[in-house]
């Protein structure tokens, strides 16, 4: 199992060809609280770079973008009743969207945990 | 002094030492948020709440002919204002469009006017070009301005201000704190009970460290401050309020005094007069908006063919009711409460419906009637 970080601030774990999306602890505290998710539909194709979701904090909207290419298979229905696990959990229980990877390599390009500690404290 | 996010407020390393995150706001450095917005909302609404507003402008007018000369400019019947009493006003063009909005004090023998940050050097240009000579104009750049709003705020305050809980609602007077002399008004922006403090900016940080050290108090932020003016149904200048709209539109027809309507004789009466007679054609109204998704300003009100009606002028989330709440300026035809309303934004269609204001009850401490 192995985490990978996007300069979007972005988390990905991959288990297999699964990828389970979310946002940084380091994001969530930037937007503050956090009142609504709208998350993409199981069976929807988003494409790496491409808009996939929708966080909004008491004070502004903001698009959370594909870390990836792949299908989404699974949308954190959590989320709908207590968008503020994406607050107090959101490397856990405030994950947003799995996926099946189209394109492993994209991975590649990616931080690991200790170059994005280091990219975050340059923020 | 400045940096990126702007001037320097007198408080700004005190922000900066409770933790707060400074944003750009009317030209200054200002604390956006400590410890949380929803926190610090709630927090106000049971508690007490210091809010920093240096960057608002105070002025003071004085001469013989200022309250002659103010009431060309301002709805308000300065003629029964008074000593020591403040009105809400608004500043207007000759067309009736909307310059600022403040609070004006009688003063003894003068007037203390606090107009909004982002808008007063123009509001100060426009009452220096219109005044009477004779008026002489103060801008009391050597002045900050302190809030302390909540349920909590007359007794904490009283504590530190003798004798400020005697003062019923959009009232004010000197008081001595901390061995400063204030100005303290009952007043606010949030729909509570509460005060705004005028103190020394050369003494407001012992100031604001007395008020603040109270078991009661937190410092608010101006993401709060934003929200709770919004559940309070209170129009924010630059949002809700421009010099495109006018009072009418914006619903603040109890700004404009008795007398002052039936003879005019300040700017934008022509237009205000019309439109109290026969209505404005669109109007500023509280929404609530189906399920949980905010939509803000900038949003379009839509009608049944997708056209353009109407525009969102502030939306969120209200912390109080656990809801998206919103103020737009809808055609006067669907202003009334349960109007059926529909907004677009980013392509999605919301269902929204008109609903009274203020959205959470206000709990002014009005003594009696006729204040």
């Amino acid at each position: 199992m192995t985490v990978h970080y996007t300069e979007e601030h972005e988390w990905i774990q991959i288990e297999g060809d699964t990828a389970t999306v979310g946002i940084t602890d380091f994001a969530q505290g930037q937007l503050g609280d956090i009142v609504f998710v709208e998350l993409p539909d199981a069976g929807r194709q988003v494409t790496k770079g491409g808009e996939a979701a929708v966080v909004e904090s008491v004070k502004a909207a903001s698009d959370v973008y594909a870390p990836v290419t792949g299908e989404v298979t699974e949308a954190n229905q959590a989320l709908s009743d207590d968008p503020s696990l994406v607050n107090s959990d959101p490397e856990g229980a405030g994950w947003f969207f799995r996926l099946r990877l189209s394109n492993p390599s994209e991975l590649n390009g990616l931080m690991d945990a200790e170059a994005y500690k280091a990219f975050c404290e340059n923020q | 002094m400045s940096d990126a996010t702007g001037s320097l407020l007198p408080l700004d390393a005190w922000h900066r030492a409770r933790g707060a995150r400074m944003v750009p706001f009317a030209g200054y450095a200002m604390p956006i948020q400590y410890e949380g917005i929803i926190a610090e909302h709630r927090w106000t609404r049971e508690s007490a709440g210091l809010f920093d507003v240096s960057h608002m402008g105070q002025i003071i007018l004085r001469g013989a002919e200022a309250e002659a000369g103010l009431e060309t400019l301002l709805p308000a019947d300065l003629s029964i204002l008074k000593d020591g009493r403040l009105r809400y006003s608004l500043l207007l063009t000759d067309d009736a469009g909307i310059i600022d909005d403040l609070m004006v004090t009688r003063r003894g023998d003068h007037f203390y006017m606090v107009v909004n940050g982002a808008t007063k050097e123009g509001d100060i240009a426009h009452l220096q070009e219109r005044l009477p000579r004779t008026v002489t104009l103060d801008y009391m750049k050597e002045q900050a301005l302190l809030a302390l709003q909540g349920p909590k705020a007359a007794a904490t305050l009283a504590r530190l201000a003798s004798g400020v809980d005697a003062l019923g609602f959009m009232t004010g007077g000197a008081f001595e704190i901390g061995g400063v002399t204030a100005w303290i008004s009952r007043s606010g922006y949030t729909g509570e009970d509460g005060f705004e403090i005028s103190v020394p900016a050369d003494r407001v940080v012992e100031i604001a460290d007395l008020i603040a050290d109270q078991p009661e108090v937190k410092p608010i932020g101006l993401g709060a401050r934003d929200s709770l003016r919004l559940e309070a149904g209170l129009p924010l200048y630059g949002h809700d309020l421009d010099t495109g709209t006018t009072p009418v539109e914006a619903d603040l027809g109890f700004a404009i005094s008795k007398r002052r309507r039936s003879e005019g004789g300040f700017a934008g009466w022509h237009r205000i007069a019309a439109e109290l007679e026969n209505g404005p054609i669109r109007r500023r109204v509280g929404l609530t908006v189906e399920g949980r998704q905010p939509v803000r300003e900038g949003a379009m009100v839509v009608d049944d063919e997708g056209n353009e009606v109407g525009k969102v002028t502030s939306g969120g989330f209200s912390p109080m009711l656990e809801a998206p709440i919103a103020m737009a300026y809808v055609p006067a035809a669907s202003a009334e409460p349960g109007s059926a309303i529909r907004l677009a934004q980013r392509g999605k269609i919301f269902e929204a419906k008109v609903a009274p204001m203020p959205f959470v009850p206000h709990k002014y401490h009005r003594k009696g009637a006729g204040q």
